[in-house]
């Protein structure tokens, strides 16, 4: 792991931060590529912002060692890192204005005002927001406000762009556009981001590497379509996108050979063949039915093409496994 | 509409006019042509004694040395107060409670612990009574109105917003200039107008750490004790009261979306 050409943005090895009993982050081993748009995706509590908070210097790890670009980070302080964050409230200044705030990092480093404004400027028509400069973040909608704090945090021109939760306080309809800017964002500009988010449909979208935290430890480390379709754990299949976990004696009842095994809900086909079962519940999300369906004792997940017509509770059906549509977890 | 009781608003009123009645009456007396001894009602009324006070050099050394001391103790108290709070709001060091309370101390202590304390202390130095003593004196309690007022907006203040300054470069210092400070401005005018106003009004420590000096509620005091030109005393208390009033009112209307004045009680 020592050759220079795979020269990491973010490396961690073996780091740990405890608060208490707590332990936020444990004994984690990270290797983020330069350029990367990296996903750390995990439920409420998983130690995701601690991580993104050891990154940007607002926390020193209790063990282990953070590089950024090669550059040990040991008691080096927020402001000596060529890292900048989005924060999950923005943190915008209320004291002052958008114009203002963009030009933050500059003012602080002692740009001359011509030179910083003209370069605020700039940033604000990146993120569509010229001839906002004059307003303060208050009398701007949440929308707004995010690309203000994308702006001010871009404007330093930062190796790394840490981005906590970053379209958790929009609306669905903006949530979904700012997810097509961000990508088309780092494309554009080349940084790293490593943005955290509880919602695997976004991990999915957008990263082209996500990482899996559960309990402080990360359990998978791979592109969107490989942590998807081949979880190695239990809590994986469960957490990214709902897969069925099989258990070893159902595995054996579908006619696989003994293990566990996760299998995607949208691989089982409703049909004329397969394994007879009675729909337990059955749930409308638009283009496709949710429907969960009993297996003798087994409960296996099914989703169905809505135009296939209503499912009602109760009904008949029959499931169809295709080959190789199981994958075989290691526990 | 809901109304309280009778009784309770009796009450209420009975309190109200018990507050209120005395300060009413050094206005009343203020324009008494009676100067020996206060007697009810005012036998006649006159601006005389406002005249008669312009021109007395006393009342006006008395005024000067306490705006100065007043002004010179918010000063400090400004400075000491708000580096205080923003190292307890901040940071979680060893003995931080301990701190806390020994700078919240000096309001709870009675002023003529803290005289007694501070005579003693110069005296034990050697230290002799000055126009800096006074303002030691003051600024022990003028500290702790300033550091109340910005420790209740530090918190209100979101931890966030010094964490966005320091990642986007700015050091310690900056941030505290750029971010803490423009946070803070409205609380620490507020501080610094009721620590003025405390200190403009104070006797007890004073009389403790004063020597010879006069301020203005000293010159009041000894000036109650002689019958001669008794109203020229309630017109410097109307002064008094509406110079020690307005910042209290005007810091209780910049303060009032927020946090609670702290420290009215002294
Ligand atoms: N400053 C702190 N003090 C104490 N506990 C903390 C602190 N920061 C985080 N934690 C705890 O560490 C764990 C991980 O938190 P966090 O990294 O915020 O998780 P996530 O971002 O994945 O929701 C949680 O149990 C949280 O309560
Ligand atoms: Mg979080």
């Amino acid at each position: 792991m020592t050759d220079p050409a795979a020269l990491s943005a973010v490396r961690f090895r073996g780091v740990s931060r405890h608060f208490g009993a707590t332990r936020a982050v444990d004994g984690v081993d990270l290797d983020i590529a330069p350029g990367a748009f990296f996903a750390m995706l995990g439920p409420s509590g998983s130690g995701k912002t601690t991580c993104l908070r050891l990154i940007a210097g607002f926390e020193q790890p209790d063990a282990g060692s953070i590089e950024i670009f090669g550059a040990p980070m040991t008691g080096v302080p927020p402001y000596r890192r060529s890292v900048n964050t989005v924060f999950q409230d923005y943190a915008l200044f209320p004291h002052m204005t958008v114009g203002a705030n963009v030009a933050y990092g500059p003012m602080v480093r002692g740009v001359p005002r011509a030179e910083r404004e003209a370069r605020a400027r700039e940033l604000l028509a990146l993120v569509a927001l010229s001839g906002f400069e004059d307003r303060r973040p208050a009398q701007l909608s949440g929308g707004q406000r995010q690309r203000v704090a994308l702006a001010r945090a871009l404007i330093n021109e930062p190796k790394v762009l840490l981005l906590d939760e970053p379209l958790g306080a929009l609306d669905l309809k903006l949530r979904e556009q700012m997810q097509v800017e961000l990508k088309s964002l780092q494309r554009r500009l080349g940084i790293t981001f490593v943005f955290v988010t509880h919602d695997q449909s976004e991990a999915l979208s957008m990263a082209d590497r996500i990482a899996v935290f559960n309990e402080g430890r990360i359990v998978q480390v791979g592109a969107p379509d490989e942590v998807y379709e081949r979880p190695q754990t239990r809590f994986v299949a469960d957490f990214v996108g709902g897969s069925n976990v099989v258990e070893p004696d159902a595995a054996e009842r579908l006619g696989l050979p003994r293990g566990l095994y996760s299998l995607r809900p949208e691989k089982i086909r409703l049909g004329e063949i397969g394994f007879a079962g009675t729909v337990e519940t059955t749930l409308y999300q638009g283009a496709q039915r949710r429907v969960v369906v009993a297996v003798g004792s087994d409960r296996l997940a099914v989703v169905a093409p809505a135009e296939r017509g209503p499912l009602p509770v109760g009904s008949a059906v029959r499931l169809f496994v295709p080959p190789g549509a199981a994958h075989r977890m290691e526990g | 509409m809901n109304r309280a009781p009778l009784g309770l608003r009796i009450a209420a009123a009975a309190g109200l006019l018990f507050l209120h009645l005395p300060l009413a009456l050094i206005f009343l007396y203020a324009f008494t042509t009676e100067e020996r001894s206060y007697q009810f009602p005012p036998p006649g009324y006159t601006l005389e004694w406002f005249a008669v006070a312009w021109n007395r050099p006393d009342i006006w050394a008395a005024l000067g040395l306490s705006v100065r001391v007043a002004a010179t103790a918010t000063a400090i108290a400004l400075v000491l107060g708000t580096l205080a709070a923003a190292a307890v709001a901040r940071s979680r060091f060893f003995g931080r409670d301990s701190v806390t309370l020994l700078i919240i101390l000096p309001i709870a202590l009675p002023g003529i612990v803290t005289g007694i304390a501070l005579r003693s202390a110069y005296s034990l130095a050697d230290i002799p009574f000055s126009f800096w003593t006074i303002v030691v004196g003051h600024a022990t309690f003028c500290i702790v109105v300033v550091y109340n007022n910005a420790v209740a907006r530090l918190r209100r203040t979101s931890g966030s917003l010094v964490e966005a300054s320091m990642d986007l470069g700015a050091d310690g210092f900056q941030t505290f200039r750029h971010v803490v400070l423009p946070q803070l401005s409205t609380a620490l005018l507020a501080g610094g107008m009721l620590a003025f106003a405390l200190s403009f009004d104070e006797v007890i420590v004073t009389t403790f750490t004063a020597g010879q000096q006069t301020t203005l509620p000293i010159w009041m005091l000894s000036e109650l004790i002689r019958p001669r030109q008794r109203p020229v005393t309630n017109v410097v208390a109307a002064m008094v009261i509406a110079v020690t009033f307005l910042p209290i009112l005007a810091a209780y209307y910049l303060t009032r979306d927020g946090d609670r004045i702290a420290g009215q009680g002294k």
